[in-house]
């Protein structure tokens, strides 16, 4: 107790010069100096901004996006005509920007995990080729890709008229996109739907059955076969019960182009396909480096405790490894969402494409249309970083 | 010698050493080769049939089409035709210049080739660490050098700067020991913002007035193709890394949760948005953020955005450097007295930039590629200058050469960068890291 | 920590050496830093190219060179910017550039809302489609279910809109950035229809290796009247611009030409003439000039007629009729405010 007296006794008082000199209150002087500094110069930009808008005759309000957007937009996903005001022509953008992120993830996760094992291959020509291939795709800008993908669609494939129909004209290839059937539903297909849900939850009610089964008798059952049983027979069996309820619209060619079924933009493929293999080659030298990163000796212990080789990697190596491959890959993730706004190269109307670009372009509202396009983006980024912290928390090592 | 007595019991003895024989042919040599490798399992053989299919199909197509068939000198596409089938490379080598220098005048070629060799002296250092340290000085100067060469313009104007520095070095040394540091370094800074405020352009006029010297100006609406791609990128890494470094050290400062508040949020507002929107900015906001009337050229507020770009993912590359460095290393710079700048400069920072060298070449491959996206904002980059030289009636109707030519070069700058981060990783790599 | 502070003052020096304009006096601003800042577009053939050393030439940046003329009495005192559909008025507004002389078409929201004075109208036009002959379209009435080729952030996108929801048709639209680009997915059959302004329509058509396998219908869909343009707020700068490009029209009408101005300047004893010419009165030092501006910026590159015909006529490859852009006493609208 005296000895703590002693250093309160010693508490030199209160010098100005201490802001300065003494470590205790350096860090407050320096703060205040940046907060200082920064409140300068944000009010320095914004008043300039205020300025400017004056001069100009401008005014800062988003008004604009209830106005008329006047302009067609080709993928559309909601109901909009060229009458709808400009927010909605924005949320197509955003609905349209989703869309390619989510299958462009998919696609480039799938691409890429192959990628990334066949280049562990002990076969010489095949972890070869993959190395060409990644080395090949991550040297080059992700743009050229995007911009080659679009060219080598409209100048290799036929114009609608000279199209081949191929598997009996259900699939055409044109220079403009590709027609596919599309499904018709009828009346009890929303039946056919329910089934379909609930199947998919019985396979994964299945599956925990046959983990808590397999946890307490150490039997294991081929439970991917059995799944897939599950999910696809009922459906199957309602489909034909129901007297066909889902019927397919097949491409027709009709007029100028082909009418009914499904039409994929060469926009949307060029900027999909090029998107998936340039991340693609990136998820693959993840998926390398992460089970390259597993120690050999995890292997050999699971030799030696007697799992085959299947198990070892299922249980062993992969649980392990996604440890590590998983947090560039949603890394990843985040990269090719941002670069899907390369659309703009290629006419594919994302939120770059229609809110960043036309809108901006007809209404000459810079400030606020380029504002809500970040904010769109932040807030995307900001989600998938969050999704990461979770993952991140949830397998870190426990360490006690 | 009690060996040679039981001789007689044994049938043979050899009594020199038999010559090695070759290994059996299905061990060793190609066959064995392509039994481990290509054919050692029955879906390995299926896998290297299809594989091989595929590739030599691919070879038979593209070969006579890029090699044998193609056509390299030519003055149009319908004379390109008329000489061969393939490719017309005809078009790289006709535009050549365009395509590695846009409109930059022919005569004055010289001037960006010298840069870009002294590039690498000044680099160098940087990246090899066996080089004298007094090269360093010239990678100080090297990039008011740059600008003098490239844009040219009186000399004087990059002298003064040099000045400037040596004069804000004697501010910061005068008001380091009589105060502290940190104040010496803001009055080294205020010092340098005054100059160029107030004095530079004064000064620089008078004396560009008075003795004439320098070269002649090109405007950088003349830059374009891979000098524009060089340009900005190297001066966006350039530029990124002291502010990366400063972005770095205040996401570090926990003692300072605003300064850390405003890196974080900085950092994570650049990497949150792609950098076509920041382009965007660049090209159509940022002239509203500056005072009425002031207006840079479109190329100069690109550099300004892709360095801010840059500096964020810099800044992220820098922090893993700091976070390497063990724990024992600032506290041993404590431990000497040292202060927290003296400390910084001296001991953490050296450390931790090394240990970022493959992180920062590896930022520095990805601001490369992206800085094609500038294009998009109607710069002539490589890919912007396609549209002009595919317009003329000479070029119209070439679709694949040019995009070939231009990733090709891509692929051979940032596969060098890729592998030289690669050797300094196993070269960093002692083994006997804690 | 040395690069630090090296790289700090560049980017400061840069910050040193920008230019200010944009004031209210363009004029001062423009005199004082020696030349004239004119926006053009990236690209359309006989309107704005490059030419192999990199210069500007065509029917808009001839004006850019007679305003440079009448200022500074050299048509070389001038330099371009090329600006993006998406650019060009930020250009404009920030003062980036001096004046925009690019196929922009006047309207009432970039008159007015936008805060911009547009000059006279230097061409008329209107937007057109071109189609195959092959597809056998004789209108643009039969177009529904087409796939359209357009230049996104410009009038033609909107038109198309109104055009085709008047009609109750439907198309499908693939926007694309630029005239080059538009042209060759329209080559490559990836579109059926191109739509732009009837000019470029033509311009771009005769670049063509056929031109006769392709048709332009009869239908204009739209008013586009192309003008140059200044900011909003500076009457002294949009009378320059107003009053070189009347000069130009004048000239034309009363048969000055670039080659004989000098000589009409000596003797010529018509007063409009020698209005126009300054030897009568002091316009140009109204507008703040000398009062030469008006010979100067006829001997640049001639009068409207010899700019016309240079780069757009149909002596050239571009081939365009005068039609509506001929003098009002040749049947065409162009009827310029006289010097008086």
């Amino acid at each position: 107790m005296t000895v703590a007296s002693d250093f309160s006794d010693d508490v030199e008082p209160f010098r100005l010069s201490m802001l300065i000199y003494d470590k205790r209150y350096r860090s407050y002087t320096l703060q205040i100096i940046t907060i200082a500094l920064f409140m300068l110069a944000v009010g320095w930009l914004v008043s300039n901004v205020v300025q400017n808008f004056r001069d100009l005759g401008k005014e800062f309000s988003f008004a604009f996006l209830w106005e008329p957007a006047s302009y067609d937009i080709n993928q559309r996903l909601i109901e909009y005509t060229s009458r709808s005001p400009h927010w909605k022509a924005a949320v197509v953008g955003i609905l349209n920007t989703l869309v390619i992120a989510f299958l462009g993830c998919i696609a480039a996760t799938i691409l890429g995990v192959a990628i990334g094992v066949m280049r562990l291959s002990k076969n010489w020509l095949v972890s070869r080729l993959m190395t060409v291939y990644i080395e090949g795709f991550r040297n080059v800008p992700v743009l050229l890709w995007i911009l080659l993908a679009s060219t080598a669609f409209s100048a290799m494939l036929p114009a609608p008229r000279q199209a081949p129909l191929l598997l009996g004209g259900a699939f055409v290839p044109t220079n403009r996109g590709f027609y596919v059937p599309a499904p018709i539903w009828e009346s009890g297909s929303g039946v056919l739907g329910i089934i379909f849900v609930a199947s998919i939850i019985g396979a994964w009610l299945f599956g925990r059955w046959a983990k808590a089964r397999q946890a307490a008798t150490g039997e294991i059952l081929p439970v991917l076969w059995i799944r897939l049983a599950i999910i696809i027979l009922p459906v199957v069996i309602f489909y034909f019960l129901l007297g066909r309820p889902v019927g397919l619209s097949m491409p027709e060619l009709k007029g100028f182009n082909f009418q009914g079924g499904g039409f994929v933009r060469n926009s949307f493929m060029a900027l999909w396909i090029a998107l998936s293999l340039y991340t693609a080659a990136f998820i693959a030298e993840n998926v390398r480096s992460g089970i390259q990163a597993i120690s050999k000796g995890q292997t050999e212990a699971a030799y030696s405790l007697g799992l085959p080789p299947k198990r070892t990697m299922n249980l062993v190596i992969l649980p392990q490894a996604l440890r590590i491959i998983i947090p560039p890959l949603i890394s990843q993730y985040l990269n090719l969402t941002k670069n899907s706004s390369l659309a703009i190269a290629v006419g594919y109307m994302d939120i770059t494409g229609t809110l960043g670009g036309i809108t901006l372009n007809q209404t000459g509202r810079e400030m606020e249309s380029l504002l809500l396009v970040m904010g769109f983006y932040l807030i995307v980024s900001l989600l998938i970083s969050g999704v990461m912290n979770v993952y991140n928390n949830s397998v870190a090592i426990k360490e006690r | 010698m009690s060996d040679t007595q039981s001789n007689n019991s044994l049938l043979y003895v050899s009594t020199k050493e038999l010559p090695e024989l070759p290994a059996p042919v299905n061990t060793s040599g190609p066959i064995a080769w392509m039994r481990d490798n290509l054919f050692a399992s029955p879906r390995d053989t299926f896998l290297t049939i299809v594989f091989g299919i595929l590739v030599v199909a691919a070879l038979y197509k593209l070969i006579p089409w890029m090699f044998t068939d193609a056509v390299f000198f030519a003055d149009s596409i319908r004379h390109c035709r008329e000489i061969d089938t393939g490719a017309c490379f005809a078009v790289v080598t006709s535009r050549f210049d365009q395509l590695i220098f846009g409109f930059y005048p022919p005569e004055l070629h010289w001037r960006p080739i010298v840069t870009f060799l002294l590039m690498f002296l000044a680099f160098a250092p940087l990246l090899h660490d066996n080089l004298p340290r007094k090269l360093l000085w010239f990678t100080g100067v090297f990039p008011l050098l740059a600008y003098f060469l490239l844009w040219g313009g009186s000399i004087w104007g990059p002298l003064l700067i040099l000045v400037m520095i040596a004069l804000a070095v004697v501010v910061f040394s005068i008001v380091s020991k009589a105060l502290n540091s940190t104040l010496g370094l803001l009055a080294a800074i205020a010092f340098g913002v005054i100059w160029l405020l107030f004095v530079h352009d004064g000064i620089s006029s008078a004396l560009a007035s008075a003795i004439p010297v320098g070269l002649e100006p090109v405007e950088s609406a003349k830059f374009g193709g891979f000098l524009i791609t060089f340009v900005i990128g190297v001066t966006g890494i350039v530029g990124s890394l002291p502010l990366g470094i400063v972005l770095a050290l205040g996401r570090k400062s926990d003692n300072m949760p605003v300064v850390k508040m405003l890196c974080v949020g900085f950092i994570e507002f650049i990497r949150g948005v792609p950098l076509i929107t920041l382009l965007f900015v660049a090209s159509t906001l940022l002239n509203y953020f500056l005072p009425p009337g002031t207006t840079f050229d479109l190329i100069l507020r690109v550099i300004i955005m892709v360095t801010l770009f840059a500096a964020a993912y810099m800044a992220e590359v820098i922090r893993g450097g700091l976070a390497a460095l063990p724990r024992g290393q600032y506290e041993a710079a404590d431990a000497l007295g040292l202060n927290y700048w003296q400390g910084t400069r001296l001991i953490v920072l050296p450390q931790a930039l090394k240990i970022s060298i493959p992180g920062i070449v590896n930022t520095f491959i990805g601001l490369f590629k992206d800085t094609v996206l500038v294009s998009i904002v109607g710069i002539l980059d490589p890919i912007g200058i396609m549209q002009p030289i595919r317009s003329t009636s000479e070029w119209n109707g070439i679709i694949w050469e040019l995009p070939i030519f231009i990733g090709f070069v891509f692929f051979i700058f940032c596969y060098i960068m890729s592998r030289y981060s690669m050797y300094f990783e196993r070269k960093l790599d002692t083994g006997h890291r804690s | 920590m040395k690069t630090k502070l090296l790289t700090l003052a560049l980017g400061a020096a840069a910050f040193a050496t920008v230019s200010t304009s944009a004031s209210a006096a363009t004029l001062d601003d423009v005199k004082a830093k020696g030349f004239l800042q004119c926006g053009v577009s990236t690209g359309v053939p006989g309107f704005a190219f490059t030419d192999d050393a990199g210069d500007w030439q065509g029917f808009d940046p001839a004006l850019c060179r007679a305003m440079a003329a009448a200022i500074f009495g050299d048509p070389k005192a001038v330099k371009f910017t090329p600006t993006t559909g998406k650019t060009r008025f930020t250009a404009l507004a920030s003062g980036e550039v001096d004046v925009l002389a690019r196929n922009t078409t006047e309207t009432f929201s970039r008159d007015v809302d936008l805060k911009f004075t547009f000059g006279p109208v230097n061409y008329y036009d209107g937007q057109g489609f071109m189609v195959r002959k092959s597809l056998g379209v004789t209108s643009a009435k039969n177009l529904s279910g087409a796939t359209i080729c357009i230049q996104t952030g410009t009038t033609t996108e909107l038109n198309l809109a109104d055009y085709f929801r008047a009609n109750n048709m439907t198309y499908e639209p693939v926007p694309i950035e630029t005239n080059a680009e538009a042209q060759e997915k329209y080559l490559a059959n990836a579109c059926d229809v191109y739509t732009t302004d009837a000019s470029g329509l033509a311009a771009t058509r005769a670049a063509f290796e056929k031109p006769d396998e392709h048709v332009l219908l009869p239908e204009i869909v739209s008013k586009e009247p192309l003008a140059p343009l200044t900011r909003h707020g500076d009457d002294q700068w949009a009378d320059i611009l107003k009053w070189t490009l009347n000069a130009l029209i004048n000239a034309e009408e009363l048969g000055v030409t670039a080659a004989n101005a000098d000589d009409m300047l000596a003797n010529s004893k018509i007063p409009a003439i020698r209005r126009l010419l300054g030897a009568e009165g002091d316009f140009g030092t109204k507008l703040g000039l000398s009062n030469d501006w008006s010979i100067n910026a006829i001997k640049a590159g001639g009068n409207y007629g010899e700019i016309y015909d240079k780069y757009i006529g149909p002596k050239t490859a571009i081939g365009l009729e005068r039609g509506l852009n001929q003098l009002w006493n040749k049947g065409g609208i162009l009827y310029a405010a006289p010097l008086r």
